[in-house]
């Protein structure tokens, strides 16, 4: 404070700061409110049918029975496959910083590289998959082919992983050291008391599988190029090949289909997927708190 | 190993009885092979972009970045319009977002708990019953506004893009845009970005889905920045009769800088590269416009990937996209690693951080 002003100004300052902080914080839940309320609104009808969910996606304009039900499944297997993938990894890394690597130059630079991993754009981790399936398929000569649905859990897996690495290693390093030194103590191996801390952190490791899942399932920009769609149901074979899900259905309606309000399927699409996400988000919340009770 | 235990009589020495070391290497390698494979990941992702985006420097040089002709059919690759709609996107969002996170997050440390004493006071005319109950839903409801901050975050990008293409768009070129467009008449620079027929469609649509997208992030982090201030410096500054703004200023603020630097790095880190919600609301114009409005459809290197990866019209044009995912990649590692240097230098630099 450099000149003194009087009281009265510097409470009117005070109150003017305050009631702008305010009304922002306001304008943020005004926002959410919004969007929910819009998503709620346009989304609702679509739900209510039954059509919705059992009908595959059909081409026709303004179908009374149109569905998204293969997209539903679709979105679920890819999301299945890529918690499969992704939560291994992201677990035996995590453990990997924590208990292994502690404290070394090679747990530091693992958990700057996840760190980075986390800030990477998911469409620029579309395009990395589609070039490495490409390699996969081509120059290796796998059977495996792009678009499918592995390379669309590929694609999750790796925006997965540095969420559960790091919520594992923050989680297991709240294990004390005293539960470690009782079992060496008693004579276990390394590896029974890695199994020992996991399960003493596995309401925490499981908060961070859950925020995985949520960060992930609404995306689109990562399935864009690598699980495209499909009209269709997905089936064993055709997982490894274009697989119908709702993220991308929702954006090829949103373009393919000008209109002034929007079509019916793709506004319950989205709808499905903000409560999936916001209720994974809410779960893993909850328990997040409970824990730290 | 010392003598008492290969005493005769006792247990088995210790060497024998020490299980095999097979499954602690195999438990030891898995997690190494796995912390390891994310740094392959990261560095793979420039091998991979940078092998396939090889076609697309060789021909068009990096002079394709700063060329203003994206012409696919006949094979014209400019990609200014792009790069310029990254940037100002990204700049609109972060000129909005930073300040009113900022201020989101000084409301639910600083000031939203003295508004709830200050409510819990009013109240004490009615008894300390009522004062206490009235203190407690004050304390509750600034919880409630903390976490549905919190869960905008988590509103997936899509969902932003359809409420800001058919909800917010419309609501933007309706109402918004005309009234800046005349407020802004006569003042020099404003004048000239907003101008021109409203759309909705548009810069200033993305830049603020933008900075809606990145504004929870910052509040979070800054928020845990802010909470991290010693309670004693506040209160010092309280006993010295400082006024709650001067609290926030003077403390708050001074103590938790760095922090909020790191979190902007972060976030700018975010803003460059998200791509559903822009590609939906920016209208997607290949052409940097010429009168640099806001209200002129644009685009994004995200928002450009997201319409044409798809539906390429030969190898070169693949591999310009690919090209310009690179280029994404590397502006975006460079911020993401940015802040985690400066987030890491500052919590060695002193005890200021924590």
């Amino acid at each position: 404070m450099r000149r003194p002003r009087s009281l009265f100004w510097r409470r009117a300052w005070d109150f003017l700061v305050k009631a702008v902080a305010a009304l922002l914080a306001l304008l943020g839940c005004f926002v959410l409110g919004w969007i929910l309320l819009t998503v709620i609104e346009r989304g609702g009808p679509a739900l209510a049918k039954l059509s919705f969910f059992v009908n595959r996606t059909s081409g026709v304009i303004g179908d009374p029975d149109d569905g998204v039900g293969n997209a539903i499944l679709g979105t679920l297997l890819i999301t299945a496959l890529a918690v499969l993938i992704g939560t291994p990894i992201g677990l035996l890394a995590g453990t990997f910083l924590s208990e292994y690597g502690r404290d070394t130059w090679l747990a530091r630079v693992v958990s700057f590289c996840a760190n980075v991993l986390f800030g990477v754009p998911s469409i620029i981790v579309g395009v990395f998959v589609y070039v490495l399936f490409g390699l996969l398929a081509e120059d290796l000569g796998l059977p495996l082919r792009r678009p499918s649905a592995y390379a669309g859990a590929t694609a999750l897996a790796i925006l997965l992983v540095p969420v559960v690495t790091r919520t594992t290693a923050d989680m297991l390093r709240l294990v004390p050291d005293s539960l470690r030194e009782a079992a060496l103590a008693l004579g276990a191996p390394r590896w029974r008391i890695t199994l020992l801390t996991w399960r003493a952190a596995r309401s925490g490791i499981l908060t961070g599988v859950l925020l995985g899942i949520a960060r992930v399932s609404g995306e689109t920009a990562p399935l864009l190029f690598t699980a495209l769609n499909y009209a269709y149901w997905p089936t064993l074979s055709s997982l490894n090949g274009r697989t119908a899900n709702l993220t991308v259905t929702i954006f090829d309606r949103a373009i393919q289909r000008p209109s002034e309000e929007g079509d019916p399927s793709a506004w319950g699409a989205s709808l499905l997927i903000t409560l999936g996400v916001l209720s994974f988000t809410i779960v893993a919340r909850v328990l997040l708190r409970w824990r730290a009770r | 190993m010392s003598v008492a235990e290969r005493e005769p009589g006792g247990q088995q020495p210790p060497s024998q009885r020490r299980p095999s070391a097979a499954p602690d290497l195999l438990a030891r390698s898995l997690a190494g092979a796995a912390a390891v494979a994310i740094v392959a990941l990261l560095v793979g992702f420039f091998v991979a972009l940078a092998r396939d985006s090889q076609e697309a420097f060789d021909t068009l040089g990096w002079r394709f970045l700063i060329t203003n002709d994206w012409d696919p059919v006949n094979g014209k690759f400019g990609a200014l319009a792009s790069v310029v709609g990254t940037l100002v996107s990204t700049l609109i969002a972060m000129l909005l977002a930073v300040p009113v996170g900022l201020a989101v997050a000084l409301f639910l440390v600083d000031f939203a708990p003295s508004t709830a004493s200050a409510v819990a006071s009013v109240f004490g005319v009615f008894g300390a019953r009522a004062s206490a109950a009235a203190g407690s839903a004050a304390t509750w409801l600034i919880g409630l506004i903390g976490g549905a901050i919190e869960l905008l975050a988590a509103v997936p990008s899509i969902i932003f893009g359809m409420w800001g293409l058919f909800v917010f768009g419309p609501f933007l070129a309706e109402y918004v845009e005309p009234a800046l467009r005349r407020g802004c008449k006569g003042v020099p620079v404003l004048e000239t970005l907003f101008s021109g027929p409203t759309r909705g469609k548009d810069m200033l649509n993305a830049g603020l889905m933008l900075a809606l997208m990145i504004l929870p992030f910052i509040t979070a982090v800054s928020r845990d920045v802010f909470r991290s201030t010693p309670s004693v410096l506040r209160e010092a500054a309280y006993g010295m009769g400082a006024t709650t703004w001067e609290v926030a200023r003077v403390v708050t603020l001074r103590h938790g800088w760095r922090g909020v630097m790191g979190a902007s790095f972060m976030a700018l880190g975010r803003a460059l590269g998200e791509t559903m919600a822009v590609a939906f609301v920016i209208g997607n114009s290949s052409e940097l416009s010429s009168e640099y409005s806001l209200f002129a459809p644009a685009t994004t290197i995200s928002a450009t990937l997201a319409n044409q990866f798809n539906e390429t019209s030969g190898e070169l044009h693949l591999s310009s996209l690919v090209a310009l995912g690179l280029v994404l990649l590397a502006i975006t590692v460079f911020f993401q690693a940015m802040a985690q240097l400066w987030l890491r230098w500052s919590a060695a630099r002193g005890g200021t951080e924590r």
